[in-house]
């Protein structure tokens, strides 16, 4: 990505909200101490859960929380993308679809008319989708929510004038080094740390349970030989399929692990 | 090849940007001088070697030294703007600080080439650690046999120095030969693969030092056909590239079968690696 | 431990609790075996009679379970996810620091880790050749890490010679246990009625003084020395030798690779728990203020993504490349590097891994078949 920010003024940074929770916002403000310091640093022009309201002004960097799910959101991410330098979905609404992406393999309406009095009242997509459908992006931050560690990060590597570190690694490798005992291991739990994208601090197995993939799909995930694993430990076939088809369920490698399965399951 | 002077795996030295030069559109050079001016002044380095280089607040970056190991007023890098450091120091200007690790590594076997004809098979940006090798030779001109000057570039825009290339194609018992795989207007050398040229290099095979630096697949093909002319393969040697971090053997990533690449290299001589390179993952 | 039987003493099962109390007094932060996430693994004991007696550590692929030792000793687990490691070459540690003022002058200065005096109780045979391995790796003459160097330096380390071994063991195959025989400040076997107590340098002699303990008799001696054979005996895993270089070597391209390539998940807890792996990344942690950055290092492994990273090439993009990076280093260029294998024999890697690839029967798959041409 071209991130060169000039140094010596205080960049625009915007964060915009779409289909989401509002979690990955409650990240950055839960930052306290230093989302006052990161605030001198930057101008936050755009923060509606902090107060700053100007979602249509030209900025340096935009955030973007949530997924693309109702026709106006397809036009309001076009209306960011050309107003923002650099264009950062956060959070696993935002890069793939989010929890409310699992209506993308089953009938929206249908579930529209059992839930809601008015159906009729309900203006949504039949797919949740990610940012990155939609426009380019620039870089990606997942997690169910982000971490803020991991955005003030992002927003120093700006500062400093280059691409943020992106780390694919597996939650294994930053649930190691905290020293926690493998809970696949050491308890038979079907943990989704081996082919989960790193970001959490392995947040779940440091509380003796197992990561549920809420960061995505690590680089070269073994999909394959983890639903084996399952298997092998007493999941049935369905629960597999759940395992993958959770908050990140159309990450395309967590999709397509599930479709395989299921595949299988039909045959 | 030892090292004639080293700073060692502490933290770097604080050294400012005292020139700037664009070469290509990606690749720029780099003359840094230690801020400190007795460490400025006993700073050595061996042709090949490199230096770790630091961005503030991003970090380090293996990039070896392309000046004169004679000149004592900076130190020279030139370096292609594709990762995280590179592009941040791409952005530097005269004045800006980073800091300085180094030299590190075993450089070019200088000592070993004396007169004997001196080959330099060269692919991209991997001209750059082989040209303060052209300066050691030029300046010491006498001891040599010929120079044969190789190199290869993707796009006629990839080559830079070209003024150089001209000047030194010049000189007596030089050989310059360059090729691009694309060429462009004006492109007064072979379009093509470098490796078209290897034949009509004209050097003594049974007296001679080839070095190479460049694509791992070029130097494959450039080995076979240096060692099929007749070249020793004791007399051969490449300058290897590896994930690098520590620079002191320490950090394992760089690790060439049981080589550390930034301790026990980056030069080799191809008869310590020519089996691992004919397996991809090494 | 027992080339010198008229030094070895004998420390009372009773008494256990007398020899931690020492090591408190003397200044040592005591580590000791306890029971995190289902595993057994070292942390700080604030009582000295708080370690854990009775526990057994059930092994296989990919399988550790906590069970009761019907003896109810005290060190009757074979080992945990970690030992010393941790202690001496930290999982993360800042490297140095660099301050910029508001000219952009930059000024580095070295961070010097602050590492308490620490004892680690319940250490195996396994666990000193690795460390011995370390050594040589962040210790060699001339070229010390002083992060290393700091917290190793401060390591009072108390052996247990290993009674039972994990079904996941294969020390007495690497020639590395299960009976310590160096690099110990002192070495404890245990009996029914006590521990054999042997001290290894002169911090461990004057522990093993402070106690005022008597003379181990020839019985008990024999009675330890014969429960590290019968351990020994009962290991059933094994490598095919102790140098696999050429044979390794000579295999780069079986198919055995993507075999097992096919079942490994990359997740590198291989590598983490290892007690010889060494490799590092290292990352830069500006401070928000713009004003410094903290430099550091974390345990990094050659599954990942980053290890091989070149740009525009990655040097081992698909895990066939890496598990072969790492399990042919491991055993075979070692020998190149430190004059012998990386294996220790501590089973970690085929307990710990979450799939439960068994490094001794790649080894044995890849071994078993001609060389390839």
């Amino acid at each position: 990505m071209n991130s060169a920010i000039n140094n010596s003024i205080r960049p625009r940074v915007a964060v915009h909200k779409f289909s989401s929770c509002d979690g990955c916002q409650l990240a950055l403000l839960n930052l306290g101490e230093d989302l006052l310091a990161l605030a001198e640093r930057v101008d936050l022009v755009h923060f509606a859960e902090a107060g700053p309201l100007d979602p249509d002004t030209d900025v340096d960097v935009a955030f973007v929380e949530g997924s693309v799910s109702t026709p106006e959101d397809i036009e309001r991410i076009q209306h960011i993308r050309q107003h923002s330098r650099l264009l950062i979905p956060i959070g696993a609404c935002a890069t793939a679809g989010g929890i409310q992406a699992l209506r993308n393999g089953a009938d929206g309406a249908q579930w529209v008319a059992q839930i809601y009095s008015h159906p009729e009242a309900i203006s949504s997509l039949a797919q949740s989708t990610p940012i990155a459908s939609h426009v380019k992006v620039d870089f990606e931050l997942w997690g169910c929510p982000v971490s803020g560690p991991q955005m003030l990060a992002v927003v120093n590597a700006l500062l400093l004038g280059v691409a943020p570190r992106d780390n694919a690694d597996k939650v294994c490798t930053e649930c190691k080094r905290q020293g926690h005992a493998c809970v696949m291991v050491s308890r038979g739990i079907a943990c989704m740390g081996p082919v989960t994208r790193a970001g959490c601090g392995a947040l779940c197995p440091g509380l003796g349970r197992d990561c549920y993939g809420c960061y995505g799909p690590a680089e070269n995930a073994n999909t394959d030989a983890l639903a084996a694993q399952f298997a092998s430990l007493g999941l049935a076939p369905r629960d597999i399929v759940q395992r993958f088809q959770s908050i990140n369920s159309q990450a395309p490698v967590f999709l397509a692990a599930a479709d395989k399965i299921r595949l299988r399951g039909d045959e | 090849m030892k090292a004639p002077h080293a700073i060692d795996a502490g933290p770097p030295h604080a050294a400012s940007v005292v020139a700037r030069t664009q070469e290509s559109p990606t690749i720029f050079t780099l003359e840094l001088r230690l801020d400190d001016a007795a460490a400025q002044a006993a700073y050595r380095f061996a042709p090949g070697q490199f230096n770790m280089l630091y961005l503030y607040g991003v970090g380090e970056v293996p990039i070896s030294i392309m000046s004169d190991p004679e000149a004592r007023n900076g130190i020279g890098h030139t370096i292609r703007a594709v990762g995280r450091v590179t592009r941040g120091l791409a952005a530097l200007q005269p004045g800006d600080r980073v800091g300085l690790r180094g030299p590190f590594g075993r450089g070019w076997p200088l000592q070993e080439m004396g007169g004997c004809d001196v080959v330099l098979v060269t692919g991209g940006l991997g001209c750059a650690p082989a040209v303060s090798v052209i300066h050691y030779v030029l300046r010491r001109r006498e001891r040599f046999g010929k120079l044969v000057i190789i190199q290869g570039v993707k796009h006629a825009d990839d080559l830079i120095w070209r003024e150089q290339y001209d000047h030194w194609a010049k000189l007596p018992d030089t050989q310059v030969l360059v090729a691009a795989d694309e060429g462009g207007a004006l492109w007064p050398w072979h379009v093509g693969r470098v490796t078209e040229l290897f034949d009509l290099a004209r050097f003594n095979p049974t007296r001679a030092v080839a070095m190479m630096c460049g694509p791992e697949g070029m130097m494959r093909v450039a080995a076979d056909n240096l060692l099929a002319r007749g070249l020793p393969e004791s007399q051969l040697f490449l300058s290897m590239e590896r994930n690098m971090q520590c620079a002191v053997g320490r950090c394992g990533h760089c690790q060439l079968g049981g080589a550390f690449v930034c301790r026990d290299g980056p030069v080799f001589n191809w008869g310590e690696v020519k089996i691992l390179l004919s397996h991809r993952g090494f | 431990m027992f080339s010198q039987p008229d030094r070895a003493r004998f420390l009372p099962l009773a008494h256990l609790h007398a020899l931690v109390a020492q090591l408190m007094q003397m200044g040592y932060q005591c580590l000791g075996p306890a029971v995190e996430n289902g595993a057994i693994v070292m942390r700080e004991l604030d009582d000295p009679a708080g370690l854990p007696r009775g526990l057994q550590a059930e092994q296989a692929p990919g399988r550790y379970r906590l069970t009761r030792d019907p003896h109810n000793r005290y060190f009757a687990w074979a080992n945990g996810p970690q030992a010393i490691k941790p202690q001496a070459f930290a999982a993360k540690e800042s490297l140095w620091r660099v301050e910029r003022d508001d000219a952009g002058a930059l000024q580095f200065a070295a961070v010097v880790p602050a590492a308490p005096a620490q004892a680690i109780i319940g250490v195996r045979a396994c666990d000193l050749a690795a460390l011995a391995l370390q050594d040589a790796h962040f210790l060699p003459a001339g070229r010390r890490d002083a992060h290393y160097a700091q917290r190793r330096e401060q390591l009072f380390l108390v052996a247990v010679q290993c009674a039972e071994p994990g079904a996941t063991c294969f020390c007495a195959s690497t020639g590395d246990g299960p009976t310590p025989t160096a690099g110990y400040d002192l070495a404890l076997a245990e009996l029914a009625e006590g521990f054999v107590a042997v001290a290894g340098s002169a911090k461990g002699n004057a522990v093993l003084d402070a106690l005022s303990l008597s003379p181990a008799t020839p019985q008990q001696i024999e009675a330890a020395r014969q429960q590290g054979q019968a351990a020994a005996a009962a290991q059933t895993r094994s490598l095919p030798g102790r140098n696999l270089r050429e044979a390794l070597m000579s295999r780069l391209e079986h198919p055995r690779w993507d075999e097992v390539a096919a079942r490994c998940l990359a997740c590198g807890n291989c590598t983490a728990v290892c007690p010889t792996c060494f490799c590092h990344a290292e990352i830069d942690e500006p401070a928000l203020d713009g004003g410094a950055s903290e430099h550091a290092r974390q345990w990094d492994s050659c599954f990942g993504e980053a290890h091989g990273h070149l740009h525009g090439f990655d040097v081992r993009s698909d895990i066939r490349t890496r598990y072969r990076q790492w399990l042919t280093h491991k055993l075979a260029t070692w020998h190149d590097q430190f004059g012998r294998s990386g294996c220790v024999g501590c089973g970690r890697c085929i307990a710990w891994c979450p799939v439960g690839i068994d490094l001794t029967e790649e080894v044995a798959a890849l071994t078993a078949s001609e060389v390839q041409p």
